[in-house]
């Protein structure tokens, strides 16, 4: 496993805005080195044995979670899932109580998922075991800002100076927040895209360029990462339609030729291909989706090594 | 029974007063107002560095009861009121049931009468059950001593009702008070909306959207002649629609909170329930905005909008906390902090926001330390420290966004109708008056 000197600063893993590159670099390094786990025939590996992760979801969730589980895993972690669809409010147990009965059980890690913003720091506030944020409604989820750098990096060798397009739902989108704040720290230039009634008021202030037209941010793109559309938005009456959106704002061959010729194609999953991403190139020759997925993985395995092993007390115990 | 207060700095912006001067309090009103006043057997009050002000007057307080009792009730709130140097508060109508009616108008009164520890007016609903559909019985409970007719929580989005409340108030010559921010365009919001929400991503309320509802609303007094209220401005707009609605004359007054004079939308940033409040905390430029509103008379009170929730409630996610919090035991503390010490007011023109002008508004007869009327005192000492601490609220709203705020002024007694009801801090036991 890798020794670096530096270590994570904080407990938690909540956001990426106040993330150091110096952090950032040492997830990406570790995921590098997890990665080689991932590939072997028996992937299992004794490090974080005896330690317990729970996944507490209360959104629904395939790949995160399933993530996260494989990642616990391959790491000799015990693992548990719930999966709560009902916010805590309908469901009359509050957030708090339910954390506290986490922590009652003597879990190391709570990896959260819920619609609310700042429910993370929320989790992190009321109970000691490390809180991963796994997504808080549209704030932030940092383990995908992590796992498209890794992606990015991997392909590209660096992030600094590369020229990155986020097109779609920006409004509403935790994993273009959490892209932003790392990318821009890493020396990414961020471009966003999408219909002005999802793209949220003053977001240049985050110190990105914000265009209504999807062509001219992907105008000479290093990468392009689609975001996801979600249907209910419409009626919502934030488009006209799913057939107006796929016109003007999806990606297909015809755009994605805007971009640099050996441009990435980024998506977050899950895709709607016809809508914000064209069947074709969404598993054509510049798509990454499939690697992302991996990718995810490996940042995971990173992160929970990390919180759990890597940090200050290693250090201070040596 | 009598009571000297002594060598306190006496400021009453109605008779324009400011200057060393004792106050003799004679059978609960103000007897006499002199230098070095000798009174055999009067209890002396010795306020030497302090200010003596008209009691202060909070026209926009939640009191919660009846129905809501685990956020407030009577006791607490005006423990609460007495502690933060305020001998009256109008509370609003949206409690459970709504007060809708004079028979609860006149319960509330005659509650407040007995367990009250200062004086509490009533503000009645402007629709049945705050619904926005049908006029409330305005009338009614006018005559049952309401002091003005507010939906408030609630925008009236239906234009037609709210002129009909505004001419039916306007018979009685009393004011509508209305919660000015568009309904379509906050529904979905819980903060303001501008670069920290974009970078929350939290859903945001639109400073349009109070601008656009002050505009109508005013528009609408302006056609029918009436008095119009703005509760809790916040948006530079909203200033400046009502600064050029004044100079056409048009009968509108309007209150700013504590909180929206001192803090910004930044406060929102770590997630913390106590920032959340309707309409939200601004961005600067409207707080630079409201505070030269506040200066040049075109917002007229200062109110708090003191909205005390219980604990758990607003211990949860930010999206599903409800909205506001007390504000009672704070709001001196930071206008002082926030407008006086740092140059902006002088305390005769912060003193006037909070007595005179909401008195005006209510039509009150308080706010003014004239000889004859009843003798509601607040005593301030400005330049007292001092460490917000929830703790030691008397309200059971124990959520703040000014937390272990460091304040510099204080009320250091509350006189109502010549009895202390507060002195350093303590308050006397409701009902023993």
């Amino acid at each position: 496993m890798p020794k670096s000197q530096v270590s994570l600063r904080n407990k938690h893993i909540l956001e990426l805005k106040t993330m150091t590159p110096a952090e950032m670099s040492l997830i990406l390094d570790t995921a590098q080195e997890m990665k080689h786990i991932i590939d072997r025939d028996i992937k299992k590996v004794p490090t974080l044995r005896g330690k317990s992760i729970i996944n507490l979801f209360f959104e629904a969730s395939t790949r995160t979670r399933t993530s996260f589980e494989l990642a616990g895993k391959y790491l000799g972690a015990d693992v548990v899932n719930i999966t709560t669809s009902a916010s805590s409010v309908t469901k009359g147990e509050s957030l708090r109580d339910t954390l506290l009965t986490v922590e009652a059980m003597g879990v190391d890690v709570i990896v959260m998922r819920h619609e609310a913003e700042g429910s993370a720091h929320f989790a992190a506030q009321a109970v000691k075991p490390v809180i991963i944020n796994a997504g808080d409604g549209a704030h932030e989820h940092p383990t995908q800002g992590l796992l498209d750098m890794f992606t990015i990096r991997e392909h590209k060798g660096k992030l600094a100076g590369l020229k990155v397009a986020i097109i779609g739902d920006i409004l509403h989108s935790r994993v273009a927040r959490s892209n932003i704040w790392g990318l821009k720290k890493m020396g990414a230039e961020v471009h966003v895209a999408g219909p002005a009634t999802l793209l949220p008021r003053d977001i240049e202030q985050l110190g990105v360029k914000a265009y209504t037209r999807v062509e001219e941010a992907l105008d000479g793109a290093d990468v392009v990462n689609v975001l996801r559309i979600q249907r209910e938005r419409q009626q919502k009456g934030l488009f006209p339609s799913p057939r107006e959106y796929a016109r003007i704002f999806g990606i297909n061959a015809k755009r994605l030729a805007l971009a640099k010729p050996d441009a990435l194609l980024l998506h977050p999953g899950p895709m709607n291909r016809g809508l914000e991403i064209a069947p074709d190139i969404a598993y054509g020759e510049q798509s990454v989706i499939q690697e992302q997925v991996k990718n995810g993985l490996a940042v995971r395995m990173a992160l929970l090594f990390l919180v759990l092993m890597g940090g200050n007390k290693v250090e201070a115990g040596n | 029974m009598k009571l000297v207060i002594k060598r306190g700095r006496v400021i009453d912006p109605v008779q324009n007063i400011d200057a060393i001067a004792d106050i003799l309090v004679e059978n609960g009103v103000i007897a006499k107002i002199g230098e070095a006043i000798e009174a055999k057997g009067a209890e002396v009050f010795d306020a030497e560095g302090l200010v003596i002000a008209p009691g202060l007057i909070d026209m926009h307080v939640h009191l919660r009861e009846p129905g809501l009792e685990a956020k407030e009730d009577i006791v607490s709130g005006t423990q609460a009121a007495a502690a933060g140097g305020f001998t009256t508060i109008a509370c609003m109508p949206n409690t459970k049931p709504v007060i809708d009616n004079a028979i609860l108008v006149a319960g509330v009164l005659r509650r407040a009468e007995t367990e009250g520890l200062v004086r509490v007016k009533v503000i009645g609903a402007l629709s049945k059950e705050q619904q926005g559909k049908e006029l409330a019985e305005i009338g009614d409970m006018l005559q049952a001593g309401a002091v003005a007719i507010s939906d408030d929580g609630h925008y009236v989005s239906d234009a037609r009702l709210l002129r009909n409340a505004l001419e039916y108030t306007g018979i009685y010559g009393k004011t509508v008070i209305s919660h000015a921010e568009d309904e379509g365009l906050v529904s979905e919001g819980y903060m303001h909306e501008g670069a920290v929400s974009a970078a929350l991503g939290m859903k945001g309320r639109p400073a349009v959207a109070e601008d656009i509802a002050v505009a109508r609303d005013i528009l609408l007094a302006e056609y029918t002649g009436a008095r119009l209220h703005i509760a809790h401005v916040s948006t530079k707009g909203a200033v400046e629609i009502i600064r050029q609605a004044k100079r056409r004359g048009v009968k509108v007054t309007a209150e700013a909170t504590p909180h929206h004079l001192a803090l910004t939308d930044e406060a929102v940033s770590g997630f913390n329930t106590a920032t959340k409040v309707n309409p939200p905390l601004r961005s600067r430029d409207h707080v630079d905005a409201l505070i030269a509103g506040l200066k040049d008379g075109t917002i007229d009170a200062i109110a708090t909008d003191h909205a005390p929730h219980a604990f758990e409630e607003k211990d949860m996610e930010y999206k599903y906390a409800p909205s506001g919090f007390a504000g009672l035991e704070t709001a001196l503390g930071v206008v002082l902090t926030e407008l006086y010490h740092t140059g902006k007011m002088t305390l005769p023109e912060i003193i006037r926001c909070l007595s005179a002008a909401p008195a005006k508004i209510l039509d009150l007869n308080a706010g003014t330390l004239q000889v004859g009327v009843p003798a509601d005192i607040t005593v301030i000492e400005p330049m007292r420290e001092w460490t917000v601490d929830s703790k030691k609220f008397y309200t059971r709203g124990k959520h703040t966004p000014f937390e272990g705020a460091k304040l510099k002024g204080k009320a250091v007694a509350t006189i109502v109708g010549g009895t202390i009801v507060m002195k350093d801090g303590e308050v006397s036991t409701c009902g023993e008056n």
